[in-house]
């Protein structure tokens, strides 16, 4: 009989088979890096122990014995290590957050002016991108120090760039205003009214549905959040008193002053995130593509609905993720304090581990509090940016 | 007769007004800056902008600006005249701002560095060259760059490192930076999407974690922390430590843009590779790199603009960059206080080699998109 039944394929050899191989090429690829980190680790040991630098987190609870220039927290030389590296990660917080809100406000801003059918205001615009993004980042702070610490005249010839708002070698000062009884109620009033927003919205949304009819929410809604703070404002008879800054002696007394340093990083932040912010939205509207503004129009859209409705929505997708990116290097970015010798996390930790020694432990916590904060800023923008994505099947 | 009629009772548009003239100077102007009352306002606070701000910096930048003073007080005592800025420091300083510590007498040996790095990438731009060609150029260039700058042949003399700085040094820690990074970021994203989860596991750790902190950490970690992590005795120079941070911190972002590229593969390339009974290595390097890498040279070369301005960091670990050598040529007592002339002088350096490359990845983008635009 010359049946032959289709052999069944023949395990090939060890060497060849693929499942084996991947468990070999693994196992030596981990093997590989075990060792390597291992020798590297070795060596660490062996070179603190030579040094006789200790190990351990214990210095975190031994006297800092070094100042800080500004910090949002109380603290003084005699406080731990522990307490200065927190005055430093608010620090970094603190400058990451304002940065962010006005990066993101300006970087809008100048996206939509470099679209803007005025000539004049588009080529400013872009004239500012391609200026400040072409430029290093340290160098931009630097300039910025040196300008307001250097260039910017004592307090007694301080210039007034607004009224009370004044720029000297001591900072940037202006005035706030004196807290009253009053704010606290106008901040609850402020928040009735987003409230009472939200409910309207949601009420009009289902009127629309079922008659058609629409409601002017975007009207109301600010009328009632600024409206309704206004109207307590009124009642509690208009209490504003500033506090305006003075020259008294050497320096600025009273209003809020904000330090070369201070300064000279959240407008170097903000000025240099922005050139890329700004791209983003002109990128992210530009996706939207013309027709569906003509299919706008052509419902009959004005031009803030046919923005607000159909072009916003479409553009959002394109610009969350890059969006969330620029303001992870934001916060990374806020590290160049270093630079100018703002007290941020890095600056704080970098004494630190001059002062005892403990590289290992110095830099492993800073490398640990930005990877949290890229982790946390991420997942923000990640909620935020399921919720603007395109509902797929 | 009832032709006539008819066009008679069509009633004409009632009183249209004669379409806006858009030619012309005034046309122009009417389309493009006063087309509306909101654009007439932008107009408005845009020139009252320029008026304001543009005069007096070109008064300060040129007509009140001095050009040669003998020393630093001389300038001092000028601008508080009312003179503009001070370019005489930068005509004092300039062979320190781009050639540092460098020895004074060697420092055509630098100029020639800045020279050929600049041709090398100027090369790389033409894409006749792209090829072989420029895989040969490259590495002959840097052997020559590397025989200037150390010396001690063909009669020149030693220069150690620590004595590098200024335009030089920027350079050549972005352009070696680069090419010591783009290899292994090849090697990381074809980790990431590697089918070996260790392998998988430990390029995107690698990845993540890399990208999670920022870059001066990583400088940082590679001058306190790198001697640590070496058997005792054995020393790396300060240079080669920053270059190493550097090299490991551009390789993580570039990976991201290589993946991007192999993502955009298309399945049956691979499945077509797999039939012709090519490996995994020989069907990475025939078929699919060829093609994801040509689709993301955009994105490399804006990742290149970034390393070239992240080059300026170095200076927190001591390293005398262009940066670098800019502030120290302020912190000289006879010629102090000039720190806007310099940052100006410097950001114009900076700006010049970036914008160029912008450019140049705008042009790349559209002749890329031109097979797809329609």
């Amino acid at each position: 009989m010359a049946v032959q039944t289709l052999a069944t394929p023949s395990r090939p050899a060890p060497w060849r088979d693929p499942k084996i191989r991947a468990i070999v090429i693994q196992v030596l690829f981990v093997a590989t890096l075990a060792a390597l980190i291992g020798f590297l680790a070795y060596n660490t040991v062996t070179n603190l122990r030579r040094q006789s630098i200790a190990s351990g987190f214990g210095f975190l609870d031994r006297e800092a014995a070094f100042g800080i220039g500004e910090s949002l927290i109380p603290y003084s030389p005699a406080d731990t290590y522990g307490r200065a590296f927190i005055v430093g990660l608010l620090n970094t917080l603190y400058v990451s957050a304002i940065g962010i809100v006005l990066a993101t406000i300006l970087g809008t801003m100048i996206g939509l002016a470099r679209l803007s059918s005025n000539w004049l205001v588009a080529k400013l615009a872009a004239i500012y991108v391609e200026t400040f993004r072409n430029v290093p980042l340290a160098l931009q702070l630097l300039f910025w120090w040196a300008l307001l610490r250097g260039s910017a005249p004592s307090p007694r010839e301080a210039w007034e760039l607004l009224p009370g708002v004044f720029i000297s070698n001591r900072g940037i000062t202006f005035p706030v205003p004196f807290s009253e009884p009053a704010y606290l109620w106008m901040a609850l009033a402020l928040v009735a009214g987003i409230v009472i927003t939200i409910a309207v919205r949601r009420w009009a949304k289902r009127r629309q549905e079922q008659t058609g009819q629409q409601f002017p929410t975007g009207w109301a809604g600010l009328g009632l959040v600024l409206g309704l703070p206004a109207i307590v404002f009124i009642a509690f008879g208009a209490p504003l008193r500033l506090d305006v800054p003075a020259l008294r002696g050497f320096n600025f007394a009273g209003g809020t002053a904000m330090s070369p340093e201070f300064g000279a990083l959240l407008i170097g932040l903000v000025i240099y995130t922005g050139s890329f912010i700004a791209e983003i939205v002109r990128a992210g509207i530009l996706a939207v593509s013309w027709g569906q503004s003509e299919a706008a129009m052509a419902l009959g859209l004005r031009p803030g609905q046919r923005m607000r409705l159909v072009v916003l929505p479409q553009a959002l997708r394109v610009i969350v993720p890059p969006m969330t990116s620029e303001y992870l290097s934001l916060t990374k970015n806020s590290s160049l304090a270093v630079i100018i010798g703002y007290p941020d996390l890095v600056s704080i930790a970098n004494t630190t581990l001059n002062q005892t020694g403990q590289a290992v432990e110095g830099i492993a916590m800073i490398m640990g509090v930005y990877l949290a904060i890229s982790l946390l800023i991420s997942l923000l923008m990640n909620l935020y940016n399921r919720a603007v994505a395109l509902v797929e099947r | 007769m009832a032709d006539i009629d008819i066009a008679e009772e069509i009633p004409l548009p009632a009183q249209q007004r004669p379409p806006v003239v858009t030619s012309g100077v005034i046309g122009w102007l009417r389309a493009n800056l006063f087309n509306s009352v909101f654009n007439t306002i932008l107009t408005l606070l845009a020139v009252y902008f320029l008026v304001s701000t543009v005069p007096p910096l070109i008064r300060w930048m040129f007509i009140d600006a001095i050009w040669s003073a003998p020393n630093g007080q001389a300038c001092h005592a000028a601008i508080s005249q009312g003179a503009g800025a001070c370019w005489a420091f930068i005509g004092e300083k300039w062979r320190f701002i781009f050639f540092g510590r460098f020895p004074y007498e060697e420092q055509w040996r630098p100029l020639f560095v800045i020279v050929i790095i600049i041709g090398l990438i100027l090369a790389s731009c033409d894409r006749r060259l792209w090829g072989r060609r420029l895989v040969l150029l490259w590495p002959a260039g840097l052997v020559i760059v590397g025989i200037l700058m150390w010396g001690g042949v063909f009669g020149l003399r030693y220069v150690p490192t620590e004595l590098w700085s200024g335009l030089p040094l920027t350079l050549i820690l972005a352009v070696i930076g680069m090419a010591f990074a783009f290899p292994l970021a090849i090697l990381l994203a074809l980790g990431r999407r590697s089918k070996l989860p260790a392998v998988r596991m430990v390029s995107v750790a690698y990845i993540e974690l890399v990208r999670g902190v920022p870059l001066i950490t990583v400088l940082f970690m590679a001058s306190v922390m790198l001697p640590l992590f070496l058997p005792a005795g054995v020393t790396i120079d300060k240079l080669l430590r920053a270059q190493v941070a550097f090299i490991l911190f551009a390789a993580a972002y570039l990976a991201e843009v290589v993946r991007g590229g192999l993502q955009a593969i298309p399945k049956g390339q691979i499945e077509a590779a797999d039939a012709l009974g090519l490996g995994y290595w020989r069907r990475t390097r025939l078929i699919v790199l060829p093609q994801a890498l040509a689709m993301v040279i955009p994105p490399l070369v804006n990742n290149f603009i970034g390393a070239f301005k992240n080059t300026s960091l170095v200076l927190i670990i001591g390293l005398f960059d262009l940066l670098n050598t800019a502030n120290t040529a302020l912190t000289d007592s006879s010629w102090q206080g000039f720190a806007n002339e310099a940052y100006v002088f410097i950001a114009a350096i900076y700006f010049c080699f970036c914008f160029f490359m912008s450019r140049y990845s705008q042009m790349l983008e559209r002749t890329f998109n031109r097979g797809h635009r329609r």
